[in-house]
Formats: structure tokens, C-alpha cells, sequence
């Protein structure tokens, strides 16, 4: 278990490293985020619901993770590294550990900036909320981190990553959504993390077969 | 340390590596030599057990810490610097004392001085060089090497043979080439495909 939490920091280390230097995947997730929360802000009317608007701040986070995922192995398969990750000794789970990490790190980092823009924009976001967004973040980057994963193997990887993916979102939208505008926040972050923890054991179990043929 | 047979691999109707029996013992140096497409990259890839073969039964007497391979492309992070790279392998595959084993690499494979430069400024030599030191940062027992000798230049070329020539003494070298004159004092077996 120790050789698996120092491979997948190792890993996520490594990539935030990466993109320190390449400055590609959260410059664009930030643009991106910003930018779909001020269209969505001139777009409506005045007067636009509270419930409404939260539904589109789940569409900014929802696109937004996207547009991360589909950055998350472009160096991996850009150089075909991630054939010298797989055959290192280490737990396959851990590459898809430090994946996820990383790519948490970039959702958080861009809603650090998105959540106050969207309380500008719109309406405050209260504890509810916020713990919502944590919980989708963490089902957001290991169901995706998977996805993007089986999406680097196959030809037509752009177009498989959200057609694999968003489907797999509908739920953490809906419980997004409901802790952050429904009636009983309580039971929609209790369904977030019911989520959260039947996925993270999926992926974690299933990781080494999307990754080895 | 390696036997297979009837070892075949397709990539849907294609025939990439046509059924071959095949025995490596421990301390084997076998050259693998044929013509581009004949299979050579792609019979590699499935003795290190990265791609699993469409027919045949193959048995490799080594797990994926005791095996070391030079691909194509050098499989090091572009972003990162020479000494990152290793650190990061090195931490991967467990390597003991790691700095005085990279550190060593390094120096042996004329990389030292431009071990913080990132390898995207190297050139495709000093790249290959690099992936060498990777390759062998673990001490594999068996070592897959795909023409090792691409893009080195001749100081280069050089340092590899004398170094293939001590490995050959510990280890078990499967290299493929197009290039099989420059292993043939080095080589026990050698396999054409056609």
C-alpha cells in the first residue's frame, strides 16, 4: 500500500511538473470555464432563476473536466509512454491514481476561479454546493481518468472520450444539480458519494485491463 | 528464459508476425534481423507482454521489474529533464541507491552535463542515449532492445557495442536490427523473419 501512494504521487507529481512547464491543460480549462459562465450570464435574463443557473454552472464544470480528460494522456500517447509505465513493476492502479490527481488538481484549480465568477454572475453558492462540487470532482476524475484512458487506445479518440464520458456524468450532474438547487441537499450529496466510492473501487480494480491487451 | 510456439500476432486481417517457435536460454544474445514490416518491433512488444499474441503459447522466465526495453521512441517525458526522467523510473522500477545509479548512467552515456537540460532540447541521439539509460537503470535480466543502434553517432555506436558487450556476459539480450553485422561477434542465435 506504501509502494502504492509513492508511485501514485510520483506520478501526479509528474504531471503536474509537466504541465508547470507546458502551461496547456489549465490555461485552457480556465479560459474555458470563464468564459461559458459569462455567456451564460449575458445569455439569460435578468431575472433567470436560481434553480436554472445551477443547472448551467454543472454544464461549465461538466465541459470544463472534458476539456482536462482529454488532455490528461497526451503526453503518454504522444511519445508512447504509456507502454514504459506498464511495464514498470508498480501497481497499474497507481498510473491511474496520479492521473486522476492531477486532473482533480486542474477541476479544482479552475473552480477556484469559477465558483466566486459564478456567485458574481449569478447567486451564492452555499455549503451544499460547494460540497457538491467536491464530491463530483472526485467522480469526475476517476470515472474520466478510466474513460480517457480507454479513449488514448482507440482511433477515434477525441469523439470516444464524451461519448464514453458524459454518459457516465448524467448522475453526478443530477446530484450535482440537486445539492446544489434541490430540496434535500443531504440525500443528493449522499447519492454524490455513493457515486463516488462505487466508481473509485471500479476503476481501481478495473484500470490494469484498459491499460494491458 | 523465453519459449514460444507457434507465436503469431494479426492486427485484424493483417499478418504482422507469422507463427515462429522460439527458444532463448539464460545468457542468450539473439539478433533478430528482417526487412521494415516483417515483425521484428511487433515480436518485441509481445515477449515483453505488451501486446498479447493472436496465436501461440509463449512463456518469459521474467517479471516485469527483470525486464528492460529499448523501444522505438525513447519513452522519456519530453517536459522533463534528463535526471527527472531517471528519477522518476527509477523511483517506478524501485531501483536501490538510485542517485549513484543514475548518476553512474548518466556519466557513462555522456549525459551528465546536460542532466537538467529537459529532453525535448536533446537531439535524437542524445535521446536514444537517454532511453538506453532508462532501459537499464533497473539491471533487467532480459534486455528487449529495438535497433539500439538508431541515431547514435559513431562515439555512440561505439560506447554501445563495448556496453552490450559486458551485458552480454549477465544478461539476456534479445536486440532486433537491421543492422545484424555490427552484433555478429557479440550474437549466440540469430532469427530472420521474412
Amino acid at each position: 500500500m506504501t509502494g502504492l501512494v509513492a508511485d501514485s504521487a510520483a506520478l501526479a507529481r509528474k504531471d503536474l511538473l509537466l504541465e508547470l512547464r507546458a502551461r496547456e491543460t489549465l490555461p485552457a480549462m480556465l479560459l474555458f470555464v470563464v468564459t461559458a459562465l459569462v455567456v451564460f450570464h449575458f445569455a439569460l435574463p435578468a431575472d433567470v432563476s436560481d434553480r436554472a443557473a445551477g443547472g448551467l454552472l454543472w454544464v461549465a464544470i461538466v465541459f470544463t473536466a472534458l476539456l482536462g480528460l482529454t488532455r490528461a494522456f497526451v503526453a503518454e500517447r504522444e511519445q508512447g509512454l504509456l507502454d514504459a509505465l506498464v511495464l514498470t513493476p508498480c501497481d497499474r492502479a497507481a498510473i491511474w491514481i496520479g492521473k486522476a490527481l492531477a486532473v482533480l488538481a486542474f477541476l479544482v484549480a479552475a473552480e477556484i476561479v469559477a465558483l466566486p465568477a459564478y456567485a458574481l454572475f449569478f447567486t451564492d453558492l452555499d455549503a451544499a454546493a460547494i460540497a457538491g462540487v467536491a464530491l463530483a470532482d472526485l467522480g469526475i476524475c476517476s470515472v474520466g481518468t478510466l474513460v480517457a484512458a480507454m479513449a488514448v487506445a482507440g482511433r477515434a479518440r477525441e469523439l470516444l472520450l464524451p461519448l464514453l464520458f458524459l454518459p457516465l456524468a448524467i448522475p453526478i450532474v443530477v446530484g450535482g444539480v440537486g445539492a446544489t438547487v434541490g430540496d434535500d441537499p443531504a440525500k443528493s450529496l449522499a447519492f454524490l458519494a455513493l457515486y463516488d466510492a462505487i466508481f473509485a473501487i471500479l476503476c481501481f480494480a478495473s484500470f490494469e485491463y484498459v491499460v494491458t491487451e | 528464459m523465453i519459449r514460444a510456439r507457434g507465436l503469431a500476432k494479426r492486427f485484424g486481417a493483417k499478418r504482422v508476425l507469422v507463427p515462429l517457435d522460439l527458444d532463448v536460454a539464460e545468457g542468450d544474445f539473439l539478433v533478430v534481423t528482417g526487412p521494415n514490416g516483417s515483425g521484428k518491433t511487433t515480436l518485441l512488444r509481445v515477449l515483453a507482454g505488451l501486446v498479447a499474441p493472436s496465436a501461440g503459447e509463449m512463456q518469459v522466465g521474467v517479471d516485469r521489474s527483470e525486464l528492460g526495453l529499448l523501444a522505438h521512441e525513447p519513452l522519456v517525458y519530453r517536459e522533463l529533464t534528463a535526471l527527472e526522467n531517471l528519477e522518476l523510473f527509477g523511483r517506478l522500477y524501485r531501483v536501490p541507491e538510485r542517485r549513484e545509479r543514475i548518476g553512474m548512467l548518466l556519466e557513462r552515456y555522456g549525459l551528465w552535463d546536460v542532466r537538467h537540460e529537459r529532453a525535448a532540447s536533446f537531439s535524437r541521439g542524445m535521446a536514444q542515449r537517454l532511453a538506453l539509460c532508462r532501459t537499464l537503470l533497473h539491471e533487467p535480466r532480459l534486455l528487449l532492445l529495438d535497433e539500439p543502434f538508431n541515431a547514435l553517432d559513431a562515439e555512440g555506436v561505439e560506447l554501445l557495442q563495448r556496453e552490450l558487450g559486458t551485458l552480454r556476459a549477465e544478461r539476456t539480450l534479445v536486440v532486433a536490427t537491421h543492422e545484424p553485422e555490427r552484433l555478429a561477434p557479440l550474437a549466440t542465435s540469430r532469427l530472420a523473419l521474412a
